[in-house]
């Protein structure tokens, strides 16, 4: 029997949710997502309160070697299906779309959990998110850019010998005129700030909140505001 | 037993670029492949292993090469069988190499076991028909998988020797979490011919995950085989740290500890395997270089913190709010 969450405070329903995202409940995040729906929270409150909220804990304790991945992926799980929920709502009060993001994992490179949860955040903070996957070539980006228009191309590697494709995917898009159209952010646990600038990313983000933030100031400053 | 260092890290410098398939440098690129695998066989390597780290079709899908998983196995036996011929010596095995397949199995990841063991077995089948003399499954990080590759090696051959190892790079566990003695346990149960650590974070921490595994008095000879140091990207190519003479002492310290097959990995080339050769040969066994620190204890649970307490008595709080509404 699935729990009775009408009686249960939102501030505890909201501690309930972390909970049930550490330990991977995926039937417990969503039934959590409705019912703080129905209590007339926002989505974006429900997402940043709830969801990211308890990923943050997740993220810690896996920084810290408290859980592993197996944890972290159920974890993304639950949160996906809070997301899923969230996600045709977010669409519609958003009111405007503040900008579309094409984001791939670099050609020769398999890791995918950090870049889909920054796909997720974006997604989150009212961006249109065109995800392409892993192991992206330089011609799939360029192909994405051409097809989706997007203000943000996003890039992640996990791996030392899989970075330096970026630079090759930012070459291209020189030689095709196109690298002072979009916005290039970089992220992935072995770069850093001095590795995006060297490759003329226009920046390095740190984790998906710094993703979400620099987008958004980088989209501001570039139409002038 | 002295294995083989690197074999990825020294194609990228004969050339392979970043993102391709090493694989097929067995067919376009025959002789590079056997020039590093000389260079080991004449540094005092008694194990090479084979040029196909990334050879199932899950690995080589990513190259769209996924049909010729039977051609580029077989290929890779046939170099080094041939350059363990020409060296001459009798002392010389060909080990199949098997990695992991990038892919997560079921019910976290996609790939069920069934699938993952026909993947393996199919690799597996090509290394044997060609002759290799042990199957070696290597860098892996979750049991499943191991146990997903070495059914599929027994599919592929009844009797041939497997060994393998893990890959302990995050907190002194593989990334999915696994610990030394949890691996060492199950790999045994399994009926490996050896097992150990590969790879990881350096030698210190290779060490002991190999010393942990020691401490538990293990019934199979252990396997070290570490990368020289974390890649640092200088100049747009990845640069290893440690030194030959580094290596060197790494390798009388895992023998003075116990283990029984000694090698190196990601980062390491001939000259590192010569230095260590020539440091097991010159100091007696069971003398290490620098006294190393006590193993640290086994650990099998999680972590306990204070939040992991509130959370538990949390959760038990909810199910008996629950039960007691249910009823
Ligand atoms: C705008 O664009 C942006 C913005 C921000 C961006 C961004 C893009 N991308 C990321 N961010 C940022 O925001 C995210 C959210 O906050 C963050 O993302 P992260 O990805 O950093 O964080 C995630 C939330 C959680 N972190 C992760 O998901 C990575 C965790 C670790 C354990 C890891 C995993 C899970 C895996 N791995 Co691999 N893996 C390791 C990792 C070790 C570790 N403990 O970190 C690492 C990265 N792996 C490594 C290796 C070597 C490998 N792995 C491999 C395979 C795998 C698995 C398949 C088993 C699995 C990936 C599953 C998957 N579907 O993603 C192999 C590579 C295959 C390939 N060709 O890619 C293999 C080569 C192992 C082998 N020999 O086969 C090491 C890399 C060493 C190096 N520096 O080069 C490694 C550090 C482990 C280690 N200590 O040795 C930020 O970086």
């Amino acid at each position: 029997m699935s729990e009775d969450l009408s009686g249960i405070p939102t501030d505890e329903l909201i501690q309930n949710m972390h909970d049930d995202l550490y330990d991977g409940v995926v039937d417990g995040v969503a039934a959590g997502t409705n019912e703080l729906l129905r209590r007339g929270l926002t989505p974006s409150e429900v997402m940043n309160q709830a969801l990211v909220g308890g990923m943050d804990i997740v993220g810690v304790d896996f920084r810290d070697g408290i859980l592993f991945v197996p944890e972290v992926l159920m974890a993304a799980k639950a949160m996906k299906s809070g997301m899923e929920i969230l996600r045709p709502l977010l669409a519609n009060t958003g009111a405007e779309q503040i900008g579309t993001m094409i984001i791939g994992t670099v050609k020769g490179d398999i890791h995918d959990i950090g870049k889909n949860l920054v796909a997720m955040m974006m997604e989150g903070a009212g961006f249109k998110v065109v995800n392409l996957g892993i192991n992206c070539d330089a011609d799939k980006f360029l192909e994405a850019y051409r097809e989706h228009q997007p203000e943000i191309l996003g890039m992640s590697a996990l791996l030392t010998t899989t970075m330096p494709y970026m630079d090759t995917v930012i070459k291209r898009f020189k030689e095709e005129g196109l690298r002072d159209k979009v916005i290039v952010l970089v992220g992935g646990a072995p770069l850093n700030a001095a590795f995006a600038e060297e490759i003329e990313a226009d920046a390095y983000c740190r984790d998906a909140a710094v993703a979400v933030e620099t987008a958004k100031k980088l989209i501001a400053i570039r139409r002038g505001h | 037993m002295l294995a083989d260092g690197a074999m990825g890290t020294m194609l990228f410098q004969a050339g392979l670029q970043y993102g391709d398939a090493p694989e097929t440098w067995n067919v376009t690129h025959p002789d590079a492949v056997r020039t590093i695998q000389r260079q080991y066989i004449q540094a005092g390597s008694n194990i090479v292993l084979t040029n196909t780290f990334g050879g199932t079709r899950f690995r080589l899908a990513m190259h769209n090469l996924q049909s010729r998983v039977t051609e580029f196995n077989q290929a890779a036996v046939a170099l080094l069988r041939a350059e363990v011929e020409a060296s001459g010596r009798d002392d010389v095995l060909v080990a199949g190499d098997i990695g992991p397949s990038g892919e997560i199995l079921q019910p976290l990841g996609q790939l069920s076991f069934e699938d993952a063991v026909a993947g393996f077995e199919e690799q597996a089948r090509a290394l044997v028909a060609a002759g290799a003399d042990v199957i070696w499954i290597e860098t892996m990080s979750s049991l499943d998988e191991v146990r997903a590759a070495f059914a599929g090696a027994r599919r592929a051959s009844a009797d041939i020797p497997i060994i393998t190892t893990l890959s302990f790079d995050t907190h002194g566990r593989t990334m999915m979490g696994v610990t030394p003695e949890q691996a060492l346990q199950a790999m045994t149960e399994l009926g490996a011919a050896g097992v150990g650590a590969n790879c990881g974070n350096g030698t210190d921490e290779l060490f002991a995950a190999v010393q942990r595994m020691l401490a538990t008095g293990p019934s199979v000879p252990i396997v070290a085989k570490s990368n020289a140091g974390m890649p640092r990207l200088v100049a747009g190519k990845a640069h290893y740290d440690a030194t030959p003479a580094e290596m060197a002492e790494y390798a009388l310290s895992v023998r003075a500890e116990g283990a029984s097959i000694i090698g190196a990995c990601c980062g390491s080339s001939p000259a590192h395997i010569a230095a260590m050769a020539e440091a097991l040969r010159a100091n007696p066994a069971g003398l290490a270089a620098k006294p190393r620190s006590e193993p640290a204890p086994a650990e099998t649970a999680h972590a306990a913190t204070a939040a992991t307490d509130e959370r538990a008595a949390r959760r038990a709080a909810r199910q008996a709010r629950e039960s007691s509404s249910a009823r």
